[in-house]
């Protein structure tokens, strides 16, 4: 992928969540969101690696993968405002986003849940003779999740072609991850046998480069990579947080996280020029889809239980 | 005719769903040797790749079916004790059973979990001895607690073939019952439809999986005393056939049920429900249940005393026809 396509989409994440939690604010989006803000360059570089035949799963904070994956920001959008016309018909919201036509599996919303999720799906397309990778993304919150680390005692064991793209962003909620994490985070998946490495997670060129060897690797038949992805995340955890105040980053902290921006690093890649054209052409894209989310219908209350079921006797 | 056990019956479902469709395959602990004979025969037959032993991991091994149902397969999972559904409710109430609805009907995740030797298992206490069907229909999961070796063989393949998640218990008392089938009419059996298990007049005794066998000797013997009782098996506990349960009480006007699992918000309590909402009955229905909260103790008597049994069973049904 090329250095304006990487802009292209760490710029479109970034304008995507800031008009996402606009939206929360004026109340069009009920229920709020996990800003993604910060740590786009993740999410673009990790999902510029993969073909269309690959699967990815995703996390509560989910939209950047989604977007990154090649989701309709239009239909994104229409989700998180519980639309007819959205991803999941409105019925999965901003926590389980998904579109099965492009490999991605949803969104999660229980912690460590999807990396099993992932692992079952790559050995299932490998068994079907696909040469499939899946990519599975997780905070660093799950590190201390038992389901994980079962799923990385299956992948190292089965060699499946699942990579585990740990986000480091520093906190589980309001946890540093100093107060989390036993050990390291890359020695918990070394235990298993997995090669692991921790990369700048807020180079979008760094994350394609390392997810590409990871990937390449899988595919090959040699199973699973864990890659660390040390970010930062700007906003706060959810969006209620603005109401709450929580107190748990100082601002001096928070100067230096945000002083590494994926968007000006990806950005400053390009002339002045070329990253005007992609802005304007992000915001026109956001707008159509703000557009068509606003005009879409509200799901008829009668089918609050349809797709409960494949098939109901 | 041939004797057919029920854990055979659920052996040969395996097998023959194995053999019709390649995107089922079978995983669990300890399945290849066939700890509990469930799935004996079947790594010889269709080897390693379909047959998969896991190591102790049941909440990533049961998200990991999930992956792979979405991917395609068609996973069955083998829990051989029943209280590890309360370690995997996780990944089957909130991952497996939501899939489909959260994601606006864009999947199907058909994974079916087989419990060998659900409830007491006479002598082994405490955390495995649980019953807990009820916990898996109240989410809305479906949930069959076939009673004999015909219905165990034709529910287990309805299951699998089934495009959602499945949760299948063979209770242990009822591993052993033996049928003479004829092999040519085995068959699958809709999820959803209950079986008549005997005709009577006088009461309709609700009863599922090996209870269904204490429920026909009681009439058998309550024959003898002039009683009519009428046993209908629902098979399915959600959905439950609702049909065929009116069809019973409305020739019967009276019910019993009995439930080997926990009475607050226990199947039993269920039934009591439909029959006080639907039913017109000529007498008060009672259940016999396992007590609130129940956890089985370890000693023999213990353990018994807290299992619903043909006495209880005999008791409910003379007071529910006291004023005949």
């Amino acid at each position: 992928m090329s250095t304006v396509d990487l802009y292209r989409t760490v710029r479109l994440i970034r304008r995507f969540e800031e008009r996402a939690i606009e939206f929360v604010r004026s109340g069009e989006i009920v229920g709020g969101i996990h800003p993604y803000v910060g740590q786009e360059a993740i999410a673009a570089g990790a999902c510029a690696a993969l073909t269309s035949d690959d699967v990815i799963t995703s996390t509560h904070r989910g939209h950047g993968h989604v977007l990154a994956r090649g989701a309709d920001p239009g239909r994104l959008l229409a989700e998180l405002m519980g639309r007819e016309t959205g991803l999941n018909r409105g019925r999965g919201g901003s926590m389980h986003a998904a579109d099965f036509s492009l490999g991605i599996l949803g969104a999660n919303a229980i912690v460590g849940a999807a990396g099993s999720i992932a692992t079952g799906a790559a050995w299932a397309h490998r068994r079907q003779g696909r040469d499939t990778v899946a990519v599975t993304f997780f905070g660093d919150g799950a590190m201390n999740e038992g389901m994980l680390l079962e799923a990385f005692n299956l992948a190292a064991l089965w060699r499946i072609p699942v990579i585990f793209v740990c986000e480091n962003n520093g906190y589980a909620t309001t946890m540093p991850v100093g107060s989390a994490v036993a050990g390291s985070i890359t020695g918990r998946a070394r235990a298993f046998g997995i090669p692991a490495f921790t990369i700048d997670g807020q180079d979008p060129e760094t994350v394609l480069k390392a997810t590409t060897a990871a990937v390449t690797r899988a595919r090959s038949g040699k199973g699973p990579m864990f890659l660390e992805c040390l970010t930062y995340r700007f906003d706060a955890h959810h969006t209620f947080e603005h109401r709450a105040r929580l107190d748990y980053r100082s601002p001096d902290e928070v100067a230096a996280g945000v002083s590494r921006d994926p968007v000006v690093i990806q950005g400053a890649r390009l002339s002045e020029h070329e990253r005007a054209e992609v802005d304007d052409e992000v915001e026109a894209v956001l707008d159509a889809a703000t557009e068509f989310a606003l005009g879409s219908a509200h799901p008829d209350p009668a089918d609050a239980l349809k797709y409960l079921y494949a098939v109901m006797p | 005719m041939p004797k057919l056990s029920y854990l055979k019956a659920m052996n040969r479902a395996l097998a023959d769903s194995l053999d019709t469709d390649p995107s089922v395959f079978l995983l669990g602990e300890d399945i290849r040797v066939a700890a509990s004979n469930l799935t004996a025969g079947l790594l010889s037959r269709f080897g390693p790749d379909r047959v998969l032993d896991t190591p102790l991991s049941e909440q990533a091994f049961t998200n990991f079916a999930t992956g792979a149902a979405l991917a395609g397969m068609r996973p069955v999972i083998e829990f051989q004790i029943p209280s590890l559904l309360f370690l995997v409710f996780e990944q089957l109430a909130n991952q497996a059973h939501k899939f489909s609805l959260m994601t606006g009907g864009q999947c199907k995740v058909p994974v079916t979990y087989v419990v060998t030797g659900s409830g007491s298992r006479t002598g082994w206490a405490g955390q495995h001895s649980d019953h807990p069907y009820t916990l898996l229909a109240h989410v809305g999961i479906k949930t069959v607690v076939p009673a004999t070796p015909t219905d165990a063989y034709g529910l287990l393949v309805s299951a699998i073939r089934d495009d959602d998640p499945v949760v299948f218990f063979a209770p242990s008392a009822a591993l052993g019952v033996r049928d003479d089938v004829d092999f040519s009419t085995l068959g699958p059996v809709p999820l959803g439809t209950g079986r008549l298990a005997r005709s009577g007049r006088d009461v309709t005794v609700v009863a599922l999986g090996h209870l269904v066998h204490d429920a026909l000797a009681v009439a058998d013997e309550l024959a003898g005393h002039g009683i009519s009782v009428e046993v209908f098996d629902p098979r399915t506990v959600y959905p439950l056939d609702l049909d065929g349960l009116a069809a019973s009480v409305a020739k019967t006007r009276r019910l019993v049920v009995i439930d080997d699992s926990n009475r607050t918000s226990g199947f039993a309590a269920e039934i009591l429900a439909v029959a006080a909402e639907r039913f017109t009955l000529d007498a008060p229905p009672r259940r016999v249940t396992r007590p609130d909260g129940a956890v089985l103790p370890f000693a023999l008597a213990l353990d018994r005393a807290i299992q619903p049994d043909r006495d209880q069973l005999v008791a409910a049904i003379n007071a529910v026809l006291e004023d005949r």
